[in-house]
């Protein structure tokens, strides 16, 4: 292992981010409160409570996933789709790396990113409701794992993009629904039965899921099946990105 | 002697179908200067990057230093140093950790004080501190060339290093070369200013239409095809040669006030004595002579003309 290079792939993304530190770290938090302030407060007066929770306390671990989930697929997808629009992918591509070493380089920064993001905004929510976490090493590799998993996912994405337009698309178009339909800011019980079933086939349900389970012991679908889905979710991405990188495509001609 | 970059019958043909490259093989040794001249789209770029590991090769194959290009990716790259064509720099980044950042890449250990060198050789310490953005085109091109030289390469590949810079960078960068040379690092620039090549290159190849046409020792390619130009400016203007001039191949130039004979310097006999004689015979008075020596450049325009004569017939 080049471990150096790996270091150095690091650290200048991590650089990247502290350059725009008021944008990734102040954006975040106002977006978070102004969700505690429509979803908590104007909603939360007329819900009492999701299954013996306080609605203000319920959609904490939803807002940490949508915020986790977008922050690791831009800060990834970006974090590869510049070096290509402006050619210094060249270096890359000459240095004596392979491609485990590329990924964990940026894929290992956009997730350190999007995870000190989703504890700045645990944090923030402790402004605004009284928060208990049951299973708190559950908590911590639920939130590790999705944004390792989703920045491996922004890592093919920016890879993929031909341009900026493309590079907002699938979190746009796919994710941001996903997200939004996957329980973030309520549970799929109180769904009609119909619209239950179909949530079955989110992927993002589960994560949330089990994430909401981390903190307060209830969950839509068993633990244990959130987990599975998660890790088959990244087995799919690194799989996707060895053969990208195998096959050269979209960045070697 | 082994050659330090050995590529054998190397094919690339893109995918849009374009054959960028028809089998090159070349060997270029440990500490010499090579200069590849060939007009736009010739394929210089692409045999690089097919080195360097931008590009993958269709077929063939490249050692550097006895490593495999592919199968050794590592040891072979690790030797190499980049400059590439265009300027691709990060435009946020400071000069200093742009070039720890490519150092790092590399694997290589930080070591500053040989950054520092490298920073100073190129006239770029007192920017070390600037974003690569602030920087002039020239400035640019040099923090290409810090970065490709901050990993201590013992390969360096120079692709058209002095397109459009000024006349002080570019002796800049003709001194950096010999610098390199000496302590031998084995360079390998593209060119199209034939300039460029006489005056550090130790020897040519000329590259056309994904072909390497030839490769010879500078010295050796400018004897062999060096041929001069005698041009006779004559006292009358004439339109049309006597017969008795038929053999020398004489060209009339500038409207009939002079005329051109070009001939090898190679050769056992020039001729110019018996066309001088001749000339005097036929009536002809003579003003002024001048000869001149013809430049790389013609050679490789005539190379290349010849090759697209091939290929046309």
């Amino acid at each position: 292992m080049n471990l150096t290079a790996m270091a150095a792939i690091y650290r200048v993304e991590m650089m990247r981010f502290f350059r725009t530190l008021a944008q990734s770290f102040i954006s975040p938090v106002i977006s978070t409160s102004l969700y505690f302030v429509v979803f908590g407060t104007a909603i939360g007066t007329r819900i009492d409570q999701v299954e013996g929770v306080s609605y203000g306390a319920f959609i904490v671990p939803g807002l940490i996933m949508l915020t986790v989930m977008t922050q690791s697929l831009s800060n990834a997808s970006f974090g590869i789709y510049f070096p290509k629009f402006i050619g210094t992918i060249f270096e890359l591509l000459s240095a004596p790396v392979n491609f485990l070493e590329i990924v964990i380089g940026f894929v290992g920064a956009a997730a350190t990113k999007a995870l000190f993001i989703g504890l700045v905004i645990l944090a923030t929510s402790a402004f605004f409701v009284d928060i208990r976490i049951q299973h708190p090493f559950a908590m911590i590799a639920f939130l590790v794992l999705t944004c390792v998993s989703f920045s491996l996912f922004g890592f093919i994405i920016g890879i993929w993009a031909k341009n900026f337009e493309q590079l907002q698309l699938i979190p746009l178009l796919v994710v941001t629904p996903l997200v939004f339909l996957g329980g973030s800011f309520y549970s799929i019980t109180m769904l009609p039965p119909v619209w239950q079933t179909i949530s079955l086939f989110n992927p993002v349900m589960y994560l949330i899921s089990g994430f909401r389970w981390a903190f307060f012991g209830l969950a839509d679908v068993p633990v244990g099946i959130s987990l599975l889905a998660i890790a088959g979710f990244t087995a799919i991405c690194l799989g996707l990105v060895w053969w990208i990188f195998r096959t050269g495509w979209r960045i070697r001609s | 002697m082994t050659a330090i970059v050995d590529i054998r019958d190397l094919k690339k043909t893109y995918d849009g179908g374009f054959q960028a490259l028809k089998g090159v093989s070349l060997q270029i040794e440990q500490g010499e200067i090579l200069a590849l001249l060939g007009p736009n789209g010739a394929g210089k770029t692409t045999l690089i990057s097919a080195i360097c590991g931008i590009v993958t090769p269709s077929s063939g194959s490249v050692s550097v230093g006895g490593h495999d290009i592919v199968t050794e990716f590592r040891a072979a790259r690790a030797m190499i140093g980049l400059v590439p064509q265009e300027i691709h720099l990060e435009p946020f980044e400071t000069v200093w950790r742009t070039v720890r950042y490519s150092r790092g890449l590399f694997g290589c250990k930080r070591d500053d004080t040989h950054l520092e060198q490298v920073l100073r050789d190129l006239s770029l310490w007192d920017k070390r501190h600037a974003r690569t953005m602030e920087l002039s085109g020239g400035m640019k091109r040099r923090v290409l060339i810090a970065k490709a030289l901050s990993h201590e390469p013992r390969v360096l590949f120079l692709d058209e290093p002095t397109a459009g810079v000024d006349v002080e960078l570019r002796r800049d960068m003709w001194k950096l070369v010999e610098g390199l040379r000496a302590a031998g690092v084995t360079i390998i620039l593209t060119t199209h200013y034939i300039e460029e090549a006489e005056a550090i290159a130790d020897r040519v190849g000329v590259i056309a239409k994904g072909e390497l046409l030839l490769v010879e020792e500078k010295d050796a390619l400018m004897a062999r095809m060096g041929r001069k130009t005698l041009e006779i400016e004559l006292q009358d203007p004439v339109t049309v040669l006597p017969d008795s001039l038929a053999g020398y191949g004489l060209e009339i130039v500038r409207e009939g006030a002079a005329l051109r004979y070009a001939y090898d310097t190679q050769a056992e006999r020039t001729g110019i004595t018996k066309l001088l004689a001749d000339l005097a015979a036929a009536g002809l008075q003579m003003r002024d002579l001048q000869t001149s020596q013809s430049s790389l450049e013609e050679i490789f325009v005539g190379l290349v003309a010849e090759r697209n004569a091939e290929d046309a017939a």
